[in-house]
Formats: structure tokens, sequence, C-alpha cells
């Protein structure tokens, strides 16, 4: 079984030697998995229902786009500066509003994110406003790699950056910390009882996610050298959201799932008829939660126990 | 800007918004679903508004005709969609609801197209009044009216009716309410389609200040989930003040600091909120 962990690493990187024209898209597939892969961490685990994460995913975005306009043109340098600022950002928010649960939070993460997206869109010397941020420039990766046409060196350069969060991820779930954010989730009156500092626990991970979309928004910035004000919309929050979802919440590979297929018929479909596929979106979206509540990913398991069920039959 | 015109025009958007947001408080409290379609509710209404008053029906018929089908489409919904809800999760909830708005979004804009459609009023409501001291427009003291009417009206069924006993029963305890005989499956849909018909004639007869377009669903999904967040879940007298309340704020500050009205708004959500997690005017069935 240990094998079948590969095998989304290894399709990645057929994708890019077969993807040809696409590789770009390749590459925003690979950052809306990152940005899933951060709301799994707070949705899914921690169970911090949030309607604005894509906050966090702009306001990365605008850290490594103004750090390579103002600072400098070091990819990584503006990766780490993006990540740390969003992640110290996540904190703050996180330790305001996570005293509140439900529909109350709720609002609170989307009056948050509205907030912010009021600011960038009034801050023209900051974010240029409706224009969006321009003149992005990135110097070679590692002082070597250009960022070229084509986006060979944005894809890989995307692709190990996700891999690097999917490690620590995989590691912050698998520790103890990660266990009592599960537990939490579930009850955290419970956990409060046994003496977990449920409320620091919250803020920790809600940070850590919001870290994880920076980077995920820097990474857009930086590949495609632009960064509009829908970075930071709540069509971004739902899209997330959506992508999530369908792949499958707390599965390992659920994002990776869900965010493949979402960008990848979205980029199909729109070109057809952008509302004929928010028809098809909604009406998914309704379907999962009616009948297949853990998403894409939970089909594998639906087959392995209909054939063990079979086999048992028999 | 004379001090008398906002507090009008915010009076007048405040009862807008509760008109819009009434059914949404009484339905979360009741029902303790995340609804995040009913700003779909009343931008529905909007559109067979703007239809049957392009078919030749008068403004008020209209907006009436259109709450009622908006009302008829809620009960449908309630049984189709929310029904199956009520026993999972507020992210299944969440999620759900925002794919019933996607939908909607999307076969509005493929009947009716992306602009926004104008929902001229009517002769009557055209003009200005004068009241005291200057011209004031017909239409938004119409409104004033209209809501403090509908405020009224609501008022006397929840406190004075016994469908409002058994409304405020089931509020307070559900299983209690069951227990005693009231069919509490019945209220909720009852009580569910005539929050969406109150949306709906919100939607069509607020369509000057808030206007009719697909997105609308979403984009004044935030006005309405914060008045019932800052007024308190199933607390009706309390998503009245809050609705007033904002529709001033907002109001004001888009006259007096148009730069910073934004902020200055969703600040305002942020600490009421942080403030006073479960509303201004706490309910006993608040949990």
């Amino acid at each position: 079984m240990k094998g079948l962990h590969l095998l989304p690493w290894l399709a990645a990187l057929a994708v890019y030697f077969a993807a040809g024209g696409y590789l770009s898209l390749g590459t925003q597939v690979l950052i809306m998995i990152l940005f899933a892969l951060s709301l799994d961490l707070a949705l899914g685990h921690a169970g911090i229902v949030t309607l604005g994460h894509a906050a966090f995913f702009g306001f990365g975005a605008y850290a490594a786009g103004n750090f390579a306009i103002h600072v400098h043109g070091d990819p990584l340098a503006g990766l780490a500066f993006a990540t740390a600022l969003t992640g110290l950002f996540g904190l703050a928010t996180g330790a305001l509003i996570l005293h509140t649960r439900g529909v109350t939070l709720m609002m609170l993460t989307l009056a948050i994110a509205s907030l912010l997206a009021e600011f960038a869109n009034q801050a023209h010397w900051l974010t240029g406003g409706d224009d969006g941020l321009q003149g992005i420039r990135m110097a070679p990766l590692l002082g070597a790699f250009r960022f070229d046409l084509w986006g060979h060196t944005a894809y890989l350069y995307s692709l190990t950056v996700l891999a690097a969060w999917f490690a620590v991820t995989w590691r912050v779930l698998r520790s103890p910390f990660g266990r009592s954010l599960d537990g939490i989730r579930q009850s955290p009156a419970r956990m409060h009882a046994i003496g977990t500092p449920v409320w620091r626990r919250l803020v920790a991970a809600y940070g850590l996610s919001a870290a994880m979309a920076g980077s995920a928004g820097a990474l857009s910035a930086q590949t495609t050298r632009f960064v509009g004000l829908s970075t930071l919309g709540v069509l971004l929050s739902g899209t997330v959201l959506v992508a999530l979802i369908l792949g499958g919440t707390r599965r390992l590979y659920g994002a990776f799932l869900g965010a493949t297929v979402y960008v990848v018929v979205q980029n199909v479909a729109a070109e057809l008829d952008p509302f004929r596929w928010m028809l098809v979106l909604g009406a998914l979206l309704m379907a999962i939660v009616l009948f297949l509540e853990g998403g894409l990913a939970s089909l594998g398991d639906l087959a392995a126990r209909a054939l063990a069920g079979r086999r048992a039959g028999k | 800007m004379p001090f008398a015109t906002v507090l009008l025009d915010g009076v007048s958007y405040g009862m807008v918004l509760f008109i819009i947001s009434v059914g949404l408080t009484v339905t979360m409290g009741l029902m303790r679903v995340v609804n995040l379609a009913h700003g779909a509710f009343a931008m529905v209404g909007g559109y067979l508004a703007v239809i049957l008053v392009r078919a030749g029906v008068p403004f008020l018929l209209a907006a009436l005709l259109a709450a009622a089908a908006v009302g008829v489409l809620g009960a449908a919904a309630e049984l189709a969609v929310y029904r199956p809800l009520y026993r999972k999760g507020e992210l299944a909830q969440a999620l759900m609801t925002f794919g019933l708005v996607f939908v909607v979004i999307a076969a509005l804009t493929m009947i009716f197209g992306p602009e926004i459609k104008p929902l001229p009023v009517p002769g009557f409501l055209a003009g200005l009044v004068d009241v005291g001291l200057r011209p004031y427009p017909a239409y938004r003291l119409f409104l004033i009216a209209l809501g403090l009417a509908l405020a009224a009206l609501l008022w006397w069924t929840i406190d004075g009716s016994l469908y409002g006993a058994r409304l405020r029963a089931a509020v307070d305890n559900p299983r209690m309410a069951r227990a005693l005989g009231i069919d509490v499956s019945r209220l909720y849909t009852l009580t569910f389609a005539a929050g969406c018909a109150l949306a709906g004639f919100g939607g069509a007869i607020g369509a000057q200040l808030l206007p009719l377009e697909p997105f609308y669903a979403l984009r004044y999904l935030v006005l309405f989930l914060v008045v019932v967040g800052v007024g308190g879940m199933g607390n009706f007298r309390g998503s009245f003040v809050a609705a007033l309340a904002l529709g001033v704020l907002d109001t004001a500050g888009k006259y007096l600091l148009p730069e910073a009205a934004a902020y200055l708004f969703y600040g305002i959500v942020l600490v009421l909120l942080l403030w006073r997690p479960n509303g201004l005017l706490p309910s006993r069935a608040a949990t």
C-alpha cells in the first residue's frame, strides 16, 4: 500500500512531461491543491468553518508581489516573507475570532475577508486597486532557473513547494497537536474538560492554515506575475470550499483530487459557457452533500466495501 | 448633508433589510439551519415582479404575487432541499445552500442575462412629498410605512396568535413542542415559506435600493446574515433593531465618509459580533 502514496506525485511528474501547452494550467492546479490543503487543515481537521479563506490567499499574493517589486525579486525569499506574514495575519485574526463558533464565526470570517478586500480595493499605492498589482519581475530561482515562457520552472517550483507543505501537514496531523485538533472538532467541551487549551490550539491551527494559504497565494503571484482583486474575493473562498468538498475533507489526497477535477473541468467548461458550468457546479455540490459526503476520494472506499461485501456474501 | 435626510434614507434602507432578513432570523432560530440561500429567494421575488410589471400588472400587486410565488417555492425547497439537512452538521448545511445559490444565479443569468434589471417605481410613488421642512421621495416614505406595518403585523402574529405561540415553543424547545402535540414539521414548512415570501416581497419592493442582478444573492447575503447575527438568531425584535441600526449606519457612512464607508460598516459588524456573539438582544432561546 505504501507505493500508492507515490502515485499522485508520479502523476504530477508525468503531467510535467505530457502537458505541453497546458503546463500553466497544471501550475494552477498545483496552487489550488495547496490552497485546498490549507483549508482542509482548518476546516476538515480543526472544524473551523470559514467562508473567507481567500483572505489569506490574497494576502499572501499581495505580500509576495510587493516583496518582488519593492525589495527583491528572489522567489524563495518572497515566498518565505509572504508565508510568514500571512501566518502572522492568520494568528492575529484567529486570536480575535476563534472565541466564537457556528454562524457567528462564519460571519466573522466573511466580515474580515470583506474588510480586507475593501482595503485592497482602496489602497492603490499598495495593491494597484482595480487594475491589479502589475510589474512583478522575478529573479531566477536559486539564481539559476529562469521563469520561462512555457512555465517549466513555475510548475516544478510549485510542485516542490506543495510537496514540502504536504510533508509538514502530514507530520503535524500525526503529532499529538494534530490529534487534538480532531478531538476539538468532534467535541470542544470534552477536549476542554480533559485539559486541552482549545482556543490556543485552534488559533495555532488557523495560523498554520493561513501560512499555507499565503504560500499558495505567493506562488500564484510569482508564477503569473499578476495579482488581482479576485484573489481576495468571496467567489474564491467558495471555489476552494467546493474544490475541497468535491475531493473529500480529511482525506490525505482529497484536496488533490477535488482541486484537479475542479480546475480542469472548469477550464474546459468555462470556455463553452461559464454560467452553465456554475449550474453544474451548484448541482454537484448539492448532490455531494446529499449522496456522497466523503467526496470523490470516498468512492474508492465505497467500491472496496462493495467488493468486500460481495466476497463475504459468497 | 442634512441630518434628517440621512436618518430617513437610513431608516427606509433598514426597513428593506428588515423585510428581507426577518424570515431568515426566524428560520435560523427555529430550524437551526445555516441558510446561505436566503438572498436567492429575495432575488427570485424581484425577478418575478419584473416579469409581472412588464406584463402590465400594477407594481404593488406584482410584488404581492411575486411574494406568494416565492412562498410556494420556499415550501418546495424546505421539503426537497432543507429537510435532509436538519440532521447534518453546519458545514453540510452551508455547502448545500451555497450550491443552491450557485444554481439560482446560473439559472437567472441564462434566462435574463447578467445585466441589472430595472424595476420602475409606479407613478404615485415616483414624486416628492413635502414633509415639513423639505420635499422627500414618496417611495422612501412608503418603504418606512410598509416596514412599520409589517413589523407590527409580525409582532402581533408572533406574540399574539396561536401560531406564534406554537412557533415560540418550537424555537425554545422543539422536542418538548413535539411532545405536546405540535406538528413541528408542518410548522417548519409553513414558517420557511412565510419567511421566503417576505424575502421575495422585500426583493421586489426594495429593488430601487438593492438593484436586481444575478449576483444579488451573494452580494447582499453578508448584509442579511449580519442582520441575523447582530440581531440574534430567532430574535425577531432584535433583527428589527439591528436592520434599522445597520441601515442608518451604512447610509450615514456612505454620505459622511464615502471613502471609509465600507471599513466603517464591516468594522462595526466585527465589533458588534465580537462583543455580543449571540446578538444585541439575546433571546432566552439563544444558546
